[in-house]
């Protein structure tokens, strides 16, 4: 090889001896280095909340939204790299049209999660493209009630009820399985998400960031929506406080 | 529906037909006459215009046969594809959908009036109408076929929500046979399926067993016994 390394690592259709693609090991790198990302599903809902970090006083807050409307009824939340989470949701939203144009009815998130697999996945398999740096969260409430998938760089995708991808991931994880996921209702867990992200933040690393929280559920009559002003503030208040108590 | 004879090419077999479905409570009741034209001749009597499109989901049809077949036969496949690939059985919506996809998207060399009866976990019993031009709509029952335009006012009149198995088979049978006594292009036996979640079962009324209502019987006389005046010799003079 020319400079250093074994050389299994230039390219996506290229396998190590011992059967990895190191390609989309280095995706989920560019995912670990992302401010977090988490999913609940809930008795009758989905919560999705984004810790978003800010990289400059300069920005107007609110820009660069991670959290995206796919169909009326699903919602989409990256980590990763932002603009390969703008592309997916564009991929997305025409997989739900096609959907609706073909069957005349809504699409179900695992009809999505499936076809946004299976887009990932041939991103890993030619050595003219890069697989996507980007975790997926996914959640909808459909005909089959609430659901919530994972989707990973290399195109596996996992059904969950509560999922956490990026930097604070690990934590997050030990936080929701804390919870009864199946007994809140998701008024509660729009609280509960807040707290975690609130928790995870690493502040001694980055100072500033956002939340930014979306839920779907009977309260917003089956729409993904932003979680309104006024219940995010006073999740947010809330979150703060828990923290001080934590520490 | 009309069928425009000077539609259909010459010797086209024709499904000048009494068809229609009927939702009841626990499912479906689809029927159909069994007469299959080419021009007057009668090129099958005991045709079974009721087809499986999937386990819970029949089509009754009218217009050419031949169209009407391939248009089935495209369903059935489009319908085996969707279950492999969503692991579930289609809903009688969308089997109804790409029905109307078909018929809209080549209504200019179609003649194919069709009707979709069928079971699904979503909404349970429903029936889909879809007429000569392509449109798509749910109805609580619907006739179809040459026959249809006869009987719509028996349908109105006779039809009530809330019935069971038996009424609605019975509805079914009573409003057939009066089409094809009237039309025709209708004849034959009447061929019925109750499609319910857990069976579709095939019934059959043979040609001399079907339901009779008044047939002028008072007015023309009969045979069988019924007062007639006696037939006298006309008085000849000598």
């Amino acid at each position: 090889m020319t400079s250093i390394g074994t050389g299994y690592d230039l390219s996506a259709s290229t396998y190590s001896p011992d059967g990895r693609i190191f390609q989309v090991e280095y995706a989920n790198k560019a995912v670990e280095n992302s401010g977090t990302a988490i999913g609940l599903r809930v008795k009758d809902g989905i919560v999705l909340a984004v810790e978003k970090l800010v990289h400059s006083k300069l920005l107007v807050p609110g820009a660069n939204r991670r959290i995206q409307t796919i169909d009326r009824h699903i919602g989409l939340a990256t980590s990763g790299l932002l603009a390969d989470g703008r592309h997916l949701a564009n991929l997305a939203r025409h997989e739900a049209s096609n959907f609706r144009e073909q069957y005349r009815a809504p699409p179900t998130v695992k009809n999505l999660a499936e076809r946004i697999g299976q887009y990932v996945q041939v991103y890993t398999l030619y050595s003219s493209v890069r697989p996507f740096g980007i975790s997926t969260i996914i959640g909808s409430v459909d005909k089959d009630g609430p659901g919530l998938f994972v989707i990973e760089p290399s195109g596996v995708f996992y059904g969950y009820h509560g999922a956490a991808v990026g930097k604070g991931r690990q934590l997050a994880k030990n936080e929701l399985e804390k919870l009864k996921l199946p007994e809140l209702t998701t008024r509660e867990a729009v609280f509960e998400a807040a707290r975690i992200i609130y928790l995870v933040h690493d502040d001694a690393k980055e100072k500033e960031f956002e939340l930014e929280m979306s839920w779907i559920g009977d309260e917003t009559n089956g729409r993904h929506v932003p979680v309104p002003k006024d219940l995010l503030d006073e999740a947010e208040q809330k979150a703060k406080e828990a923290l001080e108590n934590f520490e | 529906m009309n069928v425009d004879i000077q539609q259909l090419k010459s010797g086209e077999v024709n499904l000048g037909t009494s068809i229609m479905a009927v939702q009841f409570d626990g499912g479906v009741v689809v029927g159909a006459d069994s007469r299959t034209t080419t021009g007057s001749y009668i090129a099958n009597r005991v045709t079974d215009k009721l087809t499986h499109v999937h386990d819970r989901i029949y089509c009754c049809r009218s217009g050419s046969a031949a169209d009407t077949q391939t248009i089935a036969d495209i369903v059935h496949m489009s319908l085996q594809q969707y279950a492999q690939s969503f692991g579930e059985a289609p809903t009688v919506s969308v089997a109804a959908n790409y029905f109307q996809t078909l018929c809209y998207t080549n209504k200019d060399n179609l003649s194919a009036g069709i009707i979709v009866g069928g079971w699904d976990k979503d909404v349970g019993p429903s029936v889909y109408n879809i007429p000569l031009g392509g449109g798509l709509f749910r109805q609580p029952w619907a006739i179809g076929g040459s026959g249809s335009t006869y009987v719509y006012g028996y349908c109105d009149a006779t039809y009530r929500e809330g019935w069971g198995r038996d009424e609605t088979v019975e509805f079914v049978k009573n409003t057939l046979s009066l089409a094809m006594a009237r039309d025709g292009s209708s004849g034959g036996v009447i061929r019925m399926a109750v499609i319910t979640e857990d069976a579709v079962e095939r019934l059959f009324v043979p040609g001399n067993q079907l339901p009779t209502f008044w047939e002028g019987l008072e007015v023309l006389g009969n045979s069988s016994g019924a007062k007639q005046p006696a037939v006298e010799p006309m008085a000849v003079e000598v």
